[in-house]
């Protein structure tokens, strides 16, 4: 009887074609709409900051250069994972990332608390060229983010963007996105508090990349990734084993 | 090629040509400091250079009426060709960042040659450039004679099949200047996304108005695949893709997903890519030509029926075993395990159907290369699905995720299932389609065949090795209780196998340049045989009895 029934499904094209729409939704639906809808699926940290401009720019970095092809920002809930990389990561902790960048592939280690672990010179040494200060490392050298000047006056527009696919960043960040980055990477400046006082006093503001003179695509990336981990400090305190979040090393 | 068009279509073609010419102009406009500058430009001259090939040839002589008796095979004969050049291209980049992981200083000191940047055009390179090409060239080439009907126009295919080239372009040449979404597989920025659309309405439209000028009331099996293939993706790639651009002229755009939901959308699209494009379609090639091939039906109706519904409903379900242990909601995960352990009985079944469709054909196993390729094609599709439905139990995800063999389990599937049946089905096509006797060098679809086959297993066996060993280091605890090893030691240990693997492409790779030079020498200098006269659609084969 059945194959009654699909001998006359064959036999139409767009009966077919519903058929298999009909069919391949089931799966997404039940799978995906609840989570938008389900409160439990997104943990509630109300100390959650959102990415300065300047981070924001070393993230489309990191974006950019395809560091998510080797390097995990997810540690799973296994003991060996939060032994080797800390606490496990928590859903909130990436609410604001468009794109989430969770990876797939570990060729070098996880990076989700990465942020506070070495310093910006061991950073931007081993960004220039990791065999100089890893031996045996296989990660690719970038020597031409310190020689690269990171471009600043379209942040503004990232910004914007973002905001429009959900990021709550206030009109005041949105206009002085592109002096806040300046401002952050260059603490001498006479206006580098408007940064804390938009994105907090947490911010850290400082030259990252050891050259007070420009802001460099390495001062973005550094930037970015002394905060990994660093956003909120809920998965260190909600979770089955609360523990005191790390200082960060400068 | 132009000559086969009519007069209007080459009007409506140097139109679309022109008009994507100036979409060109426009974004280089707009993108003036941005890398959509760059884009702008490369439109701007694919564009022009479509519109000078149609100017070429626009006032030739209309097509005479007489090809309404035959099937329309020029487009596909050009997806061949770029399903070929792309195979050589981007396999040639995978074995290039394959040795990157080994020697990582093989960069040129060049920004647009590091790992990050390659490993993109590699994937995208094989998936859309290779895979895709090939399936829609095979897909126009298997509904005309399934349906017995030409196709309904001249030119939809050859939108269909250069648009998508631009696209592939377009993916391709983003990477290397760091433009990229960063979801895997949906690389592609905005623009490229949205061209994307077009062209694949473009194509399922094609298609359902081949399917309705049939003249077989029955919709044949692998249509069936094929037509899952283009609804599904289109579905997947739209939900996936949907993003801000920073401005009209920038390259860059922010996806509307965040966080887990996008990790869920990302990975729901991500599996499922492999379930419609990499499964889907490459069956739907399987159920024409390994037949054909073999010279013996299709083992069971009722196989394929259970398989393809299981196919499509199940895969759906499955793309969250991508998440096991992360910050995902566990019941989504436990789904995501259950609905992949459950694919194997319709994998099985299409696996099944194909082996035992060789009962009977065994000889011509062991005698014909292009054969083997489909034989040990459908046995790597058993095998990786297996494989698939295993790694996908949470306990077993737990050693396997992040680590090497994954990759493993990827190019199983991707080389030993894909690209196999690809060959195999393309070793089929090529000498009917250009009216050859048989391909130029029986002999080096052998060689071809063998290098392929020991690439694939010298690249799995090293990703299996490496993968576990990995795996293991990462959870290895001393009698202290402390972890065994530091990241780098089992960094360390990886060696041996990065070299194997690109050793193993290495290979894979040599196959299919012979491959290439050998279909292009079939083109060229192989005999001509008078076409099947029953390879014509209905209408003219009705005419033919006719007048006979």
């Amino acid at each position: 009887m059945a194959e009654l029934f699909h001998r006359k499904l064959e036999r139409t094209a767009i009966g077919f074609v519903l058929a298999i729409i009909a069919a391949a939704s089931v799966g997404g639906l039940v799978e995906i709409a609840p989570l938008f809808t389900i409160d439990e699926t997104v943990e509630e940290a109300p100390d959650m900051r959102l990415y300065t401009p300047l981070e924001l720019a070393g993230r489309n970095i990191y974006v950019r250069e395809g560091c998510y092809a080797c390097h995990s920002q997810m540690i799973r809930t296994l003991q060996d994972e939060v032994e080797r990389y800390g606490p496990y990561s928590l859903a909130v902790e990436s609410k604001h990332d468009h794109p989430m960048l969770w990876g797939s592939k570990r060729t070098g280690p996880d990076l989700a608390r990465v942020g506070g672990k070495y310093s910006d010179f061991w950073h931007v040494a081993h960004l220039t060229n990791p065999r100089d200060v890893v031996p045996d490392s296989n990660m690719p050298a970038y020597p031409w983010l310190a020689r690269t000047e990171l471009r600043l006056n379209d942040l503004p527009l990232h910004l914007k963007a973002l905001r429009a696919a959900g990021v709550p960043y206030t009109d005041a960040m949105v206009e002085n996105a592109a002096v806040d980055a300046y401002d952050q990477a260059t603490p001498e400046s006479s206006t580098s508090s408007g940064v804390t006082e938009r994105y907090g006093e947490k911010t850290q503001v400082r030259v990252f990349d050891d050259v007070a003179t420009q802001v460099t695509e390495m001062d973005a990336l550094v930037a970015y990734l002394q905060v990994l981990g660093r956003l909120t400090d809920a998965a260190y305190k909600n979770t089955a084993a609360p523990q005191k979040p790390p200082e960060p090393v400068k | 090629m132009i000559l086969t068009l009519t007069e209007t279509e080459r009007q409506v073609a140097l139109a679309i040509s022109v008009a994507v010419a100036l979409c060109g102009l426009a974004l280089a406009a707009a993108g003036n400091q941005d890398t959509m500058e760059i884009h702008g430009w490369l439109i701007l001259a694919f564009g022009g250079i479509c519109a000078l090939v149609v100017i070429r040839e626009i006032w030739g002589p209309e097509p005479p009426k007489s090809r309404l008796e035959s099937y329309y095979d020029e487009p596909i004969k050009f997806g061949i060709a770029a399903s070929m050049a792309w195979a050589v291209v981007a396999m040639f980049v995978g074995v290039w960042v394959a040795a990157l992981l080994a020697f990582p200083d093989l960069t040129f000191d060049g920004a647009w040659a590091s790992f990050g940047r390659l490993r993109p055009v590699h994937t995208s390179g094989v998936i859309f450039g290779f895979g895709g090409n090939a399936l829609i060239a095979t897909s126009l080439h298997v509904v005309q004679r399934t349906s017995r009907a030409r196709l309904p126009d001249q030119l939809s295919a050859w939108f269909v099949l250069v648009g998508y080239n631009l696209f592939c372009i377009l993916a391709a040449s983003g990477y290397l200047l760091g433009v990229t979404q960063s979801k895997e597989y949906a690389e592609a920025e905005w623009y490229a996304d949205i061209w994307l659309v077009i062209v694949w309405v473009t194509y399922f439209i094609l298609y359902i108005r081949t399917l309705a000028r049939r003249k077989e009331p029955h919709i044949y099996v692998a249509n069936w695949y094929f037509m899952a293939f283009i609804l599904v993706v289109a579905i997947l790639h739209s939900i996936n893709n949907l993003a801000v651009p920073v401005s009209l002229g920038h390259a860059k755009s922010y996806t509307i997903w965040s966080g887990v939901q996008d990790a869920m959308v990302q990975w729901w699209y991500g599996h499922n890519a492999v379930a419609f494009f990499l499964t889907a379609g490459f069956l739907g090639m399987l159920y024409y030509y390994l037949p054909i091939r073999a010279q013996r039906p299709i083992f069971s109706y009722r196989l394929s029926i259970l398989s393809f519904w299981g196919i499509t409903f199940f895969y759906m379900w499955a793309g969250s075993h991508h998440l096991h242990y992360t910050a995902l909601p566990h019941w989504v995960q436990t789904l995501g395990m259950t609905f992949s352990v459950m694919l194997l009985v319709p994998s099985w079944a299409s696996a099944g159907n194909a082996l035992l469709t060789l009962n009977g054909a065994w000889h011509r196993v062991r005698d014909d290369a292009t054969l083997r390729f489909m034989m040990v094609a459908a046995v790597f599709y058993g095998i990786s699905t297996f494989e698939g439905s295993f790694l996908a139990i949470r306990p077993v995800n737990s050693l396997s995720h992040y680590t090497d063999w994954t990759v493993g389990h990827v190019h199983a599937g991707a080389l030993g299932w894909v690209a196999l049946i690809t060959f195999g089905s393309l070793y089929t096509l090529v000498p009917s389609l250009w009216k050859r006797e048989g391909m130029y060098s029986p002999a080096l679809v052998e060689w071809h065949f063998w290098l392929s086959l020991a690439g694939t297993l010298v690249y799995i066996f090293a990703m299996w090795n490496s993968g576990i060993i990995q795996g293991l280091m990462w959870r290895t605890y001393t009698e202290e209780g402390t972890l065994a090893y530091s990241f780098l030691d089992s960094l360390r240990a990886m060696y041996p196998y990065y070299i194997a693997r690109a050793f193993g492409g290495l290979l894979f790779l040599i196959g299919a340049v012979i491959g290439a030079y050998n279909m292009w020498m079939t083109v060229r200098a192989a005999p001509a045989k008078a076409p099947l006269e029953s390879d014509v659609p209905l209408n003219a084969a009705v005419a033919a009895a006719g007048r006979g």
